[in-house]
């Protein structure tokens, strides 16, 4: 049997950190320090300003948990908690599309497989807010592509990104397909993985094509379905800039269709009530922990080699 | 311990690696940042002020956001370094978006910018919190005469009876006309003096007419400098009282002003809020299908780049129970903070003296804001007399704003569409709002 990737913990007790003795360490020390300095250092202050109100120009004043309490009767809070979840939920929509998608041009003899793949990549590595506004110009109610393609089908589409609802689905659909690429390119390479062999004998067997793509392909992509699966959740939870530039920041409709990062934005840059905006911040980094710590233990039932 | 090239197979251990340090830590570093000053530490330091001896050796940096405002200012700083060789000057641009919050960083570690432009919405949270310097001085020492500017730009920048910025330039609301649109449809040109009655019925008429084109008379939409602030105003109402402390949405004559855009939607005088929030009114005018746009002096770039611009005259905004426009204007302040405020002053009187604002009038880049100087606007669009938005002054009232002005802005957009789009009454809305906004001003 070939070998898999392992999800197990390495079964040896002394700690595997120390193994190698201290130079590892301080190869590492460089990156440690920036990211200690970057992240986990403004982490910690997030979390005690959120305990804190704010002036405007800095000087905080301690508030115990005024702001928790404050935000726990905010009914926004669960409105942005709402359309964020609904977000995240069309995204994830992507990752089946994505797995069919990587196995086709994965298929051997396919031609162009680059091209597709160079095509299916750009909408990643082309600038959110360029993209976006694309998009912002073809969901126009009144003079936007999307209505006029639906219009020679005898479809009278909506005003996108002007009707609650609406909104929240359009600026989701841009965020599937700009996520698409990168799923694709995490999956092919585990597509890569897997052992030309097992299809090989799955063929002979008598295997259909479909046969092999559910039986073979998608148990040994398990892994990086998974990855794909966490990195998606956690950036729709962290969704913001393609819905500020999609709907703009005078659209009537974001107030009510605003995601939970665009809640932070607007209390705190906004509203300036800046240990207010940490607490939500807190509330957001809780919630993706909380989410992805769930998503590692259902892994278990359905991760191939775990 | 190697990195792991795409191809490798994921592990657990990559993936928690990854999340954790891509997601979890991603979601909050955004947030944290220097809180260490107090506010409101500083104070008048500018109560007397004397104009840099002229062999003054400083450096000054001046803040500002308008890319293309720059060659004016470039050539004021010129005319400035011959009299003051010794004192360099920096141009800062950073584009209008991050200004604000650039700014407001800048502000907290006393490292703003020596001088640099103020607008109405911000200007009294930096003078509240004492990061800015007032005039007084310059004033008393006659060199700076506020009555050379518009009344009502010194009582923008004036917060309890003393004045921080000399105002650098203004802009009023007109109605922009497309009078290719009236003819098309047979419409009566309007006249200065007209009425809100003849502004509806106008409306209304050519969007009965032109419908079938796709064309509408007029247009509303959720800016309020260039729609319902001013009718508020005409009505005899008021966005917020003088001293900044109560919203006055919820006053009669307010509630008339929004009533106004309510009707002129209802009566499809004006394409829908969400035609209006898809399309804004700006983008209708320039691509030909709207008659008439209320719009500031500054839309003359956009206008004049598009086709229409050969069809196009101004209007004066019609007459409620008075006439009125909002007017707002950038000025000059000085940081507290600068560690030049001899220097830095004298570049803000500099900048505030007939000679700088004829220069930056001539060049066209704006209106400049001292009385006398402005006429080359009024003919700086080929075949179209601007003088409408020069007149306006006279009957011109503040720009609306409070120490936190951004806050209850936001809840004007996303409260008043409702009224407007007919969807709840307007008196119920404006209610609503005026007790929101009040909530929290008492929060100021």
């Amino acid at each position: 049997m070939v070998s898999l990737p392992t999800l197990r913990a390495p079964v040896t007790r002394r700690p595997a950190a120390l193994r190698d003795g201290v130079w590892p360490w301080v190869f590492v020390l460089p990156l440690f320090l920036g990211i200690a300095v970057f992240y986990l250092w403004p982490i910690l202050q997030t979390a005690y300003y959120s305990l804190t109100t704010w002036g405007v120009f800095g000087g905080s004043t301690f508030t115990g948990l005024a702001n928790y309490a404050q935000l726990a009767a905010d009914p926004q809070l669960l409105l942005a908690l709402g359309n964020t979840l609904l977000y995240t939920a069309i995204v994830l929509l992507g990752v089946p599309l994505a797995v069919y998608l990587a196995s086709l041009l994965n298929l051997p003899g396919l031609r162009f497989a680059a091209l597709y793949r160079v095509l299916f990549f750009l909408p990643y590595v082309a600038m959110p807010t360029a993209v976006a506004m694309v998009w912002r110009v073809m969901f126009n109610g009144d003079f936007g592509l999307v209505n006029y393609l639906l219009g020679l089908v005898g479809v009278d589409g909506p005003y996108w990104t002007s009707t609650p609802g609406f909104a929240m689905a359009a600026v989701a659909v841009v965020g599937l397909w700009s996520s698409l690429g990168f799923s694709m390119i995490i999956l092919g390479a585990g597509l890569k993985n897997i052992p030309p062999e097992l299809y090989e004998a799955a063929e002979l067997d008598g295997a259909s094509p479909w046969r092999q793509f559910r039986s073979v392909t998608v148990p040994l992509l398990t892994p990086s379905i998974f990855f794909v699966t966490i990195i998606s959740v956690i950036s729709s939870f962290q969704l913001f800039d393609l819905l500020y530039a999609i709907l703009g920041s005078s659209n009537p409709v974001l107030p009510k269709s605003m995601s939970l990062v665009y809640f932070f934005y607007r209390e705190g840059f906004v509203s300036n009530d800046k240990g207010y905006a940490a607490a939500i911040a807190m509330v957001i980094f809780l919630l993706i922990g909380i989410v992805t710590a769930l998503q590692f233990r259902l892994q278990r039932r359905w991760v191939h080699g775990g | 311990m190697s990195t792991r090239p795409l191809g490798q197979p994921v592990t657990r251990r990559h993936v928690l690696g990854l999340a954790a340090s891509i997601g979890l830590a991603g979601a909050l570093s955004g947030c944290g940042s220097n809180g260490g000053s107090t506010p409101g530490a500083s104070s008048g330091s500018a109560s007397t002020y004397a104009a840099a001896p002229t062999d003054l050796q400083a450096q000054l940096t001046y803040g500002l956001w308008d890319q293309t405002q720059v060659k004016a200012v470039k050539a004021n700083l010129a005319e400035f370094a011959k009299t003051y060789p010794g004192i360099k000057v920096a141009v800062n641009v950073t584009p209008y978006a991050d200004y604000w919050t650039k700014l407001q960083t800048q502000a907290s570690s006393d490292t703003m910018p020596d001088l640099l432009w103020m607008n109405g919405p911000n200007f009294q949270l930096y003078a509240a919190n004492g990061k800015i310097a007032p005039i007084t001085g310059a004033v008393s020492a006659g060199a700076i005469k506020p009555a050379d500017y518009p009344a009502a730009l010194n009582d923008l920048y004036t917060l309890d009876g003393v004045q921080y910025g000399v105002p650098k330039d203004f802009d009023t609301i007109g109605v922009w006309v497309n009078q290719a649109i009236f003819s098309q449809a047979g419409v009566a040109l309007p006249k200065a003096g007209w009425t809100w009655d003849d502004f509806q019925t106008t409306a209304s008429q050519i969007s009965d007419k032109l419908k079938s084109k796709g064309i509408y008379g007029a247009a509303g939409g959720m800016d309020g400098q260039t729609t319902y602030y001013n009718t508020i105003l005409q009505a005899g109402g008021e966005v917020i009282n003088a001293d900044g402390t109560a919203s006055g949405f919820d006053n009669p004559a307010s509630e008339q002003g929004l009533e106004f855009w309510h009707q002129l939607i209802a009566s499809g005088g004006s394409p829908n809020m969400k035609q209006l929030t898809d399309t804004p009114a700006d983008q209708w005018f320039v691509s030909g299908r709207l008659a008439m746009y209320w719009g500031g002096s500054w839309a003359r770039t956009e206008i004049a780049d598009a086709p229409v611009a050969k069809d196009v005259t101004v209007v004066p905004l019609p007459v409620g129970t008075q006439q009125a426009t909002v007017i707002h204007g950038v000025s000059n302040v000085v940081a507290a903070s600068s560690k030049n405020q001899q220097a830095a002053q004298t570049l803000q009187v500099f900048l505030a003296g007939k000679e700088a604002q004829q220069q930056q009038g001539d060049m066209g880049a704006v209106i400049p804001a001292f009385t006398g100087t402005q006429q080359a606007f009024a003919s700086s669009m080929k075949g179209v007399d601007l003088s409408v938005f020069l007149d306006a002054v006279s009957y011109a009232k503040p720009f609306p704003v409070s120490k936190n002005s951004a806050a209850w802005n936001a809840l004007e957009t996303s409260m008043l569409p409702d009224a407007f789009d007919g969807s709840k009454p307007v008196a119920e809305v404006a209610g609503d709002l005026a007790t929101k906004m009040n909530a929290l001003l008492a929060k100021e």
